[in-house]
């Protein structure tokens, strides 16, 4: 799951198609998604994620917003129910990431992503 | 006409401190925006600011990192005081890692930082003494802009 996508859909979008429960960042939701990337490894997600992708984890710590900021990605995602850490909002809305969560699996969340970003290709 | 930096600039991390870890990189992503870098060059310095500083975070008790623009590359150079690399080949194998299970748990330590570094680095060189610390020097070529 990475790359490409419709240059159409937003993190409103997503969200919406999703029910997704924003965080932080909701003035920031017109901000367009390309492509996206899976994953709890912080150096994983360092070397292989893209600009502009929404980043779906399960790790709610501060560090995530420095990765997603120094990574220029559109916004993350947690799932399974999982919120972010007080200290992770309060950095959030410092750097102006976007954070938004689920309480469906990883695995629901990334397929329905894919097929959104993929719907018109 | 590499002698005249166009910026220089060290930056203080300290060790174990995982509320703070990345600033020091988030700073360096910034003044490079700021001199109007290539947004490839920023994302190459910045993962590569970004992982050493987590290995100082992780490993050591402190360490400093050095940033140096000259008008075709920068330079990241990060010097730690810690316990040092026994085994400088085993650590840049993928997935070797000797991260405790904290760190683990936050998602580091698996192995990838150093390869990533060596991977996003034009020229990458570590030297290492044990019980004193480790050195790093990556630089990313500016004047092959794309």
């Amino acid at each position: 799951m990475q790359e490409k996508g419709p240059d159409n859909v937003d993190l409103e979008s997503i969200v919406k198609a999703l029910n997704l429960k924003v965080r932080s960042g909701d003035d920031k939701l017109k901000t367009k998604v390309r492509g996206g990337y899976a994953g709890d490894l912080l150096s994983d997600v360092m070397g292989n994620s893209k600009e502009g992708n929404i980043w779906v984890t399960r790790q709610v710590h501060q560090n995530i917003v420095a990765v997603a900021s120094l990574k220029d990605h559109a916004g993350i995602v947690l799932v399974q129910g999982a919120e972010p850490a007080p200290d992770t909002l309060e950095k959030a809305a410092k750097e102006g990431i976007p954070i938004m969560v689920s309480d469906m699996s990883g695995f629901e969340v990334i397929g329905k992503i894919y097929n959104l970003l993929n719907k018109e290709n | 006409m590499d002698d005249k930096p166009l910026y220089e600039g060290s930056f203080a991390v300290i060790g174990g401190n995982f509320d703070h870890a990345g600033e020091v990189s988030s700073g360096i992503k910034a003044i490079l925006k700021r001199m109007g870098l290539s947004s490839d060059v920023i994302r190459k310095v910045s993962l590569v600011a970004y992982e050493s500083e987590i290995n100082i975070v992780s490993y050591a008790r402190k360490g400093m990192i050095r940033l140096r623009v000259v008008p075709d590359s920068v330079m990241i150079e990060t010097i730690d005081e810690g316990p040092g690399i026994p085994d400088i080949d085993l650590a840049l194998q993928p997935g070797y890692s000797t991260a405790t299970d904290k760190i683990r748990e936050m998602g580091f330590g698996a192995g990838m930082g150093l390869c990533n570094i060596k991977s996003f680095s034009d020229i990458f060189h570590i030297s290492s003494e044990i019980g004193k610390g480790t050195c790093l020097r990556m630089i990313i070529k500016t004047n092959h802009r794309s």
